[in-house]
């Protein structure tokens, strides 16, 4: 597992996101969009309308987070991940349009990690309770949609340096899994 | 009867509600240093250093811990001789979360659960009211993420399932948690009661101190003993492989029905906010 920083810009490509591998240090930059539970109800019932989605998927990063509201001086409120499991019903459709990178924490659905190896994304871990951290490496927010989702809102962000962690990579490989392998404690 | 005008409670929730978002706790955070210090894996050790320079900023900066700012538990501890004067004792306990969260600039998370809209002040709070000796009145307040929350259960054991069901019961789901509930965790054991009371006894196992063991050695010794085996498991912080996936396993314990065994395990992440006032 690499110690050094890969700097990555959104919007992601195929061969960005093949060179990543599990346990790899990322910092993010460019624009990712925020999106957890109401959102991601919303974006799949607008494709099952034939409807657009709030933003163009095609190498986007969705970012799991319902931000706290901001403080004067703040582009945003505290800001960390939120777990990934409850919106693993809804990202391999959004995945298949081609979605290149979520993030959040926690583990995901082997339908999940197998979209991940088929259309090629990555899922990224934050570190879950470092908001205030990670705010600072949000430079602006503004939000795109679904407005009266309040903290729920699809959020268009734009991020310097946001450091995140390779915890699922397009070879199916699985940090969670691994870990936990490398350091269990047989008695 | 000493007299309380409930605007003194709604003040005081409102701040307690902005400084336990804000100030995490000093047993706390030196228990994350502490963790530092013991952690083995180079990605875990990096997840503690930010975890604690996110406290750090909160701190100074006085902005919350985490986006989750929890849904607001109260614990009251009312005094028999305390008359509350100028209005209603709940409303009064609303309005300080209603005040504390919108001022505080702290995220409301309460929601319908279906229709799943935020109802936008961050009320109900959940309120545990206690009636004890003397004149004073104790308020703490706890705010609770939703992604730990959600790794708690309760498990009505059998009574032949005796210590040994338990730890293991608890190891087991600490092991299916992963790294969903933020770990470094605290680990809440309810054990006893009726279903309701041993997830009340898991919750109040949360407040208790860091450092400080269960006074009853059999149960410290538990405490101890399933610390060690969920740390073992090697799951580490965040979930991405470690020595320190735990911070602490509070135990706590009543009698409970001559048929039951309920077991009640509450795990709240590394933001263990808490604090409390006395009146």
């Amino acid at each position: 597992m690499a110690e050094d920083y890969i700097r990555l810009t959104t919007p992601l490509t195929d061969e960005g996101v093949e060179k990543l591998k599990i346990g790899d240090r990322v910092l993010l930059n460019g624009v990712i969009y925020t999106g957890r539970d109401a959102a991601h109800k919303r974006m799949v019932e607008a494709l099952d309308k034939g409807e657009d989605l709030p933003f163009d998927i095609k190498g986007a990063v969705i970012y799991f987070v319902g931000p706290a509201p901001a403080k004067p001086g703040w582009s945003i409120g505290s800001a960390g991940p939120t777990t990934s499991y409850r919106m693993d019903p809804y990202s391999p459709r959004l995945i298949a349009l081609g979605l290149k990178g979520m993030i959040g924490k926690g583990g995901r659905s082997q339908e999940v990690i197998d979209a991940c190896v088929k259309y090629k994304c990555v899922y990224f871990g934050a570190i879950g309770g470092a908001g205030a951290l990670l705010a600072k490496s949000i430079k602006k927010a503004e939000i795109i949609a679904y407005e009266d989702l309040g903290p729920e809102a699809v959020r268009q962000l734009e991020v310097e340096d946001f450091p995140v962690i390779v915890v699922n990579d397009v070879y199916g490989n699985d940090l969670e899994k691994e870990g936990r392998k490398q350091y269990e404690v047989r008695d | 009867m000493r007299e309380v005008n409930v605007s003194e409670i709604t003040q005081a929730v409102k701040k307690l509600c902005m400084d336990a978002n804000y100030y995490l706790p000093e047993d706390v955070y030196s228990a994350l240093q502490e963790a530092l210090k013991k952690e083995k894996s180079p990605v875990g050790k990096s997840v503690l250093e930010q975890i604690i320079r996110n406290a750090d900023i909160a701190r100074e900066e006085k902005v919350a811990i985490c986006q989750d700012c929890g849904l607001a538990v109260i614990f009251m501890e009312i005094g028999q001789n305390v008359k509350f004067v100028g209005g209603d004792l709940k409303e009064a306990l609303f309005e300080g979360v209603r005040q504390g969260y919108r001022e505080g600039y702290l995220r409301k998370s309460t929601c319908h659960p279906f229709t799943r809209a935020n109802v936008g002040d961050n009320t109900p709070p959940v309120i545990h009211y206690d009636i004890v000796p003397g004149d004073k009145v104790r308020i703490v307040l706890a705010p609770k993420g939703g992604g730990s929350e959600n790794m708690s259960r309760v498990m009505m054991l059998k009574p032949a399932d005796g210590l040994e069901g338990v730890k293991d019961y608890v190891v087991q789901r600490c092991s299916e948690s992963g790294g969903n509930p933020c770990p470094p965790v605290i680990v809440g054991v309810g054990v006893g009661g009726t279903f309701e009371r041993s997830a009340f006894l898991a919750k109040k196992a949360l407040l208790r101190p860091l450092g400080r063991p269960n006074p009853d050695l059999e149960l410290a010794a538990a405490e101890q003993e399933m610390l060690e085996r969920i740390n073992k498991l090697g799951m580490g912080p965040m979930g991405w492989g470690g020595t320190v996936y735990a911070l602490a396993v509070h135990f706590e314990m009543e009698p409970c029905h001559i048929a039951s065994l309920p077991c009640a395990v509450n795990i709240n992440c590394h933001a263990a906010r808490h604090k409390e006032i006395t009146i």
